[in-house]
């Protein structure tokens, strides 16, 4: 596949979470041609994982469905799934992109009837919610997945057991043997919305993280918070399925620090004050305790944290704890530190630990595949003015009002780019 | 157009045609509802279902589809066919999934029972797409595309760039004789590129001759705008300005009025007005910008200054938000006086430090200059023999020391520069030049500013839409929105650039825009048949309906964003789409058949918001949760367009109850027209009146809030309304 005449009118967006979707649809809008890949099998990124937006407690799912039928309802914009970015060259104008396809094993004859599903009889651990709870081999990535259509685990692919499942599939839609594509194109501007991941929470050893099973991330926390997540939205200590009495959360795991991610994410506080809402919640009688350095609620989110403070049954502590034990009796974690407002050293045992991990920007694990394309010390990308124009957390720490203004920001500079083209 | 010929396809995968009796279907739709093509086929999303619509459309000349398969919300990209009149009749989430086992009932009455849902789903289907017609895109030839930007400041500056940029026209309106704003007061700004650690060039000056020197950029000083007149792609703006007044025709504003720094005066406890050396952060960048960091009180050289930061932030008794920029920007200032001084020294008192993303770096960077971090309160300020005094509160050293120092300087919040208007209270009735001066002097019935978020900033959807606001076309960019520091604010006026171009796009095209972006169709008004009543007028979250002098409703096509709210204000129904309607909906109420009372068939309707409760429900069909085989949902634009008429139609025609599924409301409403499900709230507390006139009751009638996500809630709140409706037993009205 080679794209048509008007190839230097075309935008390329790489990323389909909420910058990239936004960037996608705010150009196509307008009235250009958009092409959108997204490497994971569905749209919605980052915040189709989390169970509710701060401040205002809703479904991130809300917003999402009106950007799909956004989606829906546009014929400028073409998206595909499961595809990555092998090399871009050239310049703004006339950017030679290289996609590579990989494999859902199932074509776009599948209606999602779910059959294969139903017949599969291998469970694998569910990458949506982070390994967390089990699915089929072949399943549908998650509720409300945009595509909705099934995806084959590359693994299974290559089993027996998958290829017994082609009869079962009442359209023809199930292909073991799918290979990846490459396709090349030709576009004017490339809107680099990447993201970020959590930041792996194993590194900050002094934690625990790993080996205390009752000390998650706050991501983690956000899919078992979720009525459709691996425990039906039960907050549960992960060692024995109990409810929590006492749930500690830890700001700037990982953040603000040299030692991992030097730069602040700026969303942690708020998340973790959001989080305190889902167990005090479902817990009326549940302590939560927040351990921070700076509270960052900036700007209007100001009035969320005063909501939070007037819980008397969250407390504040302005400490970095310095490690993390676990009791062996209960698998209990205990956190360890000195209170820096009132100078006491704390051992303090809790029922559960939240560590609010940062974001690592995707660039910097799987760089821009193009020459000449700033980073900065972290691998976020740093938009220079040139045709490749980096977006969101490609760039920096959002939250999601601020992907969502840079987004449209993005749209802008990729259509001066085509404008600059065209004379 | 010509005459309307519609063909009905039934798809028969999916398990489709094994659970429903497809040749029963085939009869509705062709004897009953007498559809001229009417087909099924095995896999109607595939090359070849598609070819044979195609061929029909081509060969037959069907212009009207009724394609009865799965959702509306799947196969969107196959299912696009070039005709604008289409209905989606969903057969497999709303029928054969939701209905899959047989419970409790004998497996013959449930087949019967899910038979009759798909036949009603099918004649709903069938009546609505004869009761529609095609949208024609609203058009005049007197569209503009050319941008007006409020304000000269560095958001007004960076937006009329972008716009000149991208290849359109820009209009700059500056209330003052200069351009800048704030930021050309100031000495240097922080950083925005790695490093990220020190302070950097005020890029204000190249800025402003970047924007003088585009031709398509018209520079207005000392303008004043006394007049917005007009819609999306017409707005004529008349401004004031020394000269006289000019007039311009444009299809969008971005409104990039800054903030006004808090009111110093109000800051006595923090010294201000007891000593000259009380400064704010906007008097000390001047100080720096001419190069004399001095004691205002005796020209001395300062070289001890603190920084109160939260001044007047944050604290209930004045502003209660948190400004965010002050951190940065108080780093900044502390800079200045290390470098103006090499002997100088910097002290930063502060209750959080909050330096957002890579601006940790710039923490770091005052930091290693030397700048003094104190997270404490300043408890008193007096004058003394050596300059200020300063009783600090250390909270981390947990002891109370003076400090002297030669300035204070406060760190004051931002307020928005813009006049807003709560959202929720009448506005004036007539619009006109006579009504109170504000920034844009808007001929809105609705009122002549922006409507308020919240402390006086303007309005925004503003988790997963910030541009998004109730005045369509008009776009708030930088403080006037949040506050925010330069970088975001240029970023910011970027993004309300793009979203001005593309509402002059979209006007072009006759095309709304979001969150119903490209929907052609917009709302026309019998005005004969008009009492007067001002629903519409007042009810329409976007403020698109006029008001003559007689209270008439003056449609602007170009501001609606095609809900229907006030289709379904209208108690006289003379507000209609042309493929969405008061008759469209009501006609598919009663063309369904109401089983006898004997056969212990109640029937029950749902009215859902198409943008969430809808989706919940094919979630929970995609789970195969089980639904009272009674129900039939119809999804509607908005619960805002909900029409008392259609529950008086459902009841008179012997429907049993209907329930009514919108999305939250409140502070935190999650409607994407506002207010769509709050009036259709307030229009149900109505409903009992009607009700009563039937003799009814009014349990017959309720109304809950759905979320996106509520898959499972929703189906049992559903199948526990059949349930308290078989307590009342069934509608006496279907006797009749």
């Amino acid at each position: 596949m080679t794209s048509g005449n008007a190839a230097h009118k075309t935008i390329l967006v790489v990323g389909g979470g909420i910058s990239g979707l936004t960037a996608a649809l705010e150009a196509a809008e307008v009235g250009y041609e958009v092409i959108l890949v997204e490497k994971n099998p569905y749209l919605g990124g980052r915040v189709a994982q989390h169970h509710k937006y701060f401040p205002k407690l809703c479904s991130p799912t809300c917003g999402l469905e009106i950007n799909f039928q956004r989606i829906r309802n546009n014929p400028r914009v073409t998206f595909h799934t499961l595809t990555e970015v092998e090399k871009v060259e050239g310049s703004a104008g006339n950017y030679q992109v290289r996609l590579r396809r990989n494999p859902r094993y199932v074509n776009d004859k599948c209606t999602a009837c779910g059959d294969c599903a139903k017949a599969c009889e291998v469970e694998i651990a569910n990458p949506f919610n982070f390994g967390l709870g089990k699915l089929k081999a072949i399943h549908n990535s998650h509720d409300m997945a945009f595509p909705n259509r099934f995806v084959m685990d590359a693994e299974f692919a290559k089993t027996d057991a998958a290829k017994k499942l082609v009869a079962v599939c009442p359209v023809g839609a199930i292909e073991p043997d799918m290979q990846p594509q490459m396709v090349d194109l030709t576009v004017g501007a490339v809107i680099w919305a990447t993201g970020w991941q959590p930041y792996d929470a194993a590194k900050i050893r002094p934690y625990g993280f790993g080996s205390n099973a009752n000390v998650t991330t706050n991501m983690r926390f956000e899919r078992m918070s979720s009525a459709y997540g691996p425990t039906g939205g039960k907050i549960q200590r992960p060692s024995d399925g109990q409810a929590p009495a006492s749930v500690a959360f830890i700001q700037c795991a990982g953040s603000r620090d040299h030692n991992y991610l030097p730069f602040c994410s700026r969303i942690c506080c708020l998340a973790s004050m959001k989080q305190a809402t889902y167990v005090r919640e479902q817990y009326p009688d549940a302590q939560v305790t927040l351990f921070y350095i700076d509270l960052r609620a900036m700007d209007r989110y100001e009035a969320f944290q005063k909501k939070i403070e007037a819980d008397p049954k969250v407390e504040w502590v302005k400490s970095k704890p310095a490690r993390i034990e676990e009791n062996p009796a209960n698998k209990n974690p205990i956190v360890i530190g000195e209170d820096t407002l009132t100078g006491v050293r704390y051992r303090r045992e809790f029922d559960l630990v939240v560590l609010a991990t940062g974001m690592e920007p995707n660039a910097a694990l799987q760089p821009v595949p193009a020459a000449n394309v700033p980073t900065d010390d972290y691998g976020f990308v740093v938009n220079d003015g040139g045709g490749i124009i980096a977006v969101g957390c490609a760039a920096g720490p959002l939250d999601v009002a601020g992907a969502v203004q840079s987004g449209t920001a993005a749209a802008l500079k990729a259509i001066q780019a085509l404008a600059q083209v065209k004379g | 157009m010509a005459d309307k010929k519609i063909g009905c396809y039934i798809c028969t995968g999916c398990g489709i045609g094994d659970a429903l009796d497809i040749a029963a279907l085939e009869v509705v739709a062709k004897k009953e509802q007498k559809i001229p093509v009417v087909k099924n086929h095995a896999m109607l999303c595939g090359a070849e279902g598609l070819a044979l619509i195609q061929k029909d459309m081509t060969g037959e000349g069907v212009n009207a589809l009724v394609i009865a398969a799965c959702s509306p919300r799947e196969q969107g990209e196959a299912f696009r066919f070039d005709t604008r009149i289409m209905d989606r009749v969903s057969l497999r989430e709303l029928v054969v999934w939701v209905h899959e086992q047989a419970d409790q009932k004998d497996a013959d009455t449930f087949e019967e029972d899910r038979n009759m849902a798909a036949g009603d789903y099918l004649t709903m289907g069938c009546m609505r797409v004869k009761k529609m017609n095609a949208p024609e895109p609203f058009q005049d030839p007197g569209f503009s595309k050319d941008i007006l930007v409020v304000g000269g400041g560095v958001s007004g500056l960076t937006a009329a760039r972008e716009i000149a940029k991208a290849g359109y026209k820009a209009i700059l309106v500056e209330k003052s004789d200069a351009l800048g704003g704030h930021v050309a007061g100031m000495h240097q700004v922080s950083a925005s590129k790695p490093p990220y650690r020190d302070p950097q060039p005020n890029p204000i000056g190249q800025l402003i001759a970047e924007v003088e020197g585009f031709k398509s950029i018209e520079v207005i000083r000392n303008g004043d705008i006394i007049n917005t007149a007009g819609a999306p792609g017409l707005f004529d703006v008349t401004i004031k300005t020394p000269s006289g007044d000019e007039n311009r025709r444009v299809g969008a504003l971005v409104v990039a009025t800054g903030f006004k720094p808090y009111d110093p005066a109000k800051l006595g406890h923090l010294g201000h007005g007891s000593s000259p050396d009380v400064i704010t952060g906007l008097e000390f960048e001047a100080m720096a910008k001419a190069g004399k960091i001095v004691r205002k009180s005796d020209g001395q050289p300062a070289k001890r200054v603190a920084f109160a930061l939260c001044a007047g932030q944050r604290d209930a008794a004045h502003l209660e938000y948190c400004s965010s920029a002050c951190c940065i920007a108080s780093m900044k200032q502390a800079r200045y006086v290390q470098d103006a001084y090499a002997d100088g020294s910097a002290y930063v008192i502060f209750q959080e430090i909050r330096t957002p993303g890579q601006m940790e770096d710039f923490y770091r960077g005052a930091q290693d200059a030397g700048t003094v971090f104190i997270k404490g309160d300043i408890q008193k300020v007096a004058t003394g023999s050596g300059g200020l005094d300063l009783e600090v509160k250390d909270k981390l050293l947990r002891s109370t020391e003076t400090l002297q120092v030669d300035l204070l300087v406060l760190a004051t919040g931002m307020e928005p520069n813009l006049d807003t208007q709560d959202p929720n209270v009448p506005a004036p009735v007539k619009p006109g030049p006579e009504t109170s001066h504000t920034t844009l002097n808007l001929q809105y019935r609705q009122g002549p500013s922006l409507p308020n978020l919240k402390y006086g900033f303007a309005d925004s959807h503003f988790i997963c839409f910030p541009y998004e606001t109730r005045r369509t076309g008009i776009y708030v960019a930088g403080p006037a929105r949040r506050p925010m520091g330069i970088a975001a604010a240029m970023t910011d006026a970027s993004g309300a650039a793009l979203k001005a171009i593309q509402a002059v796009e979209s006007v072009a095209r006759g095309a709304a825009v979001h969150p119903r972006a490209g929907d052609l169709s917009y709302p026309s008004f019998r005005v004969e048949a008009c009492t007067q009543c001002k629903r519409c007028t007042e009810e329409c979250p976007f403020g698109a309906i006029n008001e003559d002098d007689k209270g008439n409703p003056l449609f602007n096509p170009t501001r609606c964003r095609r809900c229907g709210t006030c289709m379904g204000a209208c108690p006289q129904k003379i507000i209609s789409f042309a493929n969405y309607s008061v008759d469209m909906i009501g006609s598919m109420v009663k063309e369904v058949t109401m089983p006898e009372e004997d056969d212990e068939k109640p029937r029950v309707l749902v009215f859902c918001c198409e943008n969430d409760a809808y989706p919940a429900l094919d979630m929970a069909a995609r789970n195969r949760t089980p639904l009272s085989t009674y129900v039939r949902v119809i999804p509607l634009r908005c619960m805002g367009s909900m029409s008392l008429v259609w529950i008086a139609d459902a009841m008179s025609s012997g429907w049993d109850g209907v329930l009514l599924m919108g999305c939250r409301h409140g502070d935190d409403y999650q409607c994407h027209n506002v207010r769509g499900s709050a009036l259709a709230e307030i229009r149900l507390s109505k409903v009992s009146e009607t009700l009563k006139t039937l003799q009814l009751e009014s349990a017959r009638v309720r109304m809950i809030e759905v979320n996106i996500m509520d898959a499972n809630v929703v189906v049992d709140k559903i199948n526990q309304f059949v349930e308290d409706l078989s307590e009342l037993g069934p509608n006496p009205f279907k006797e009749f």
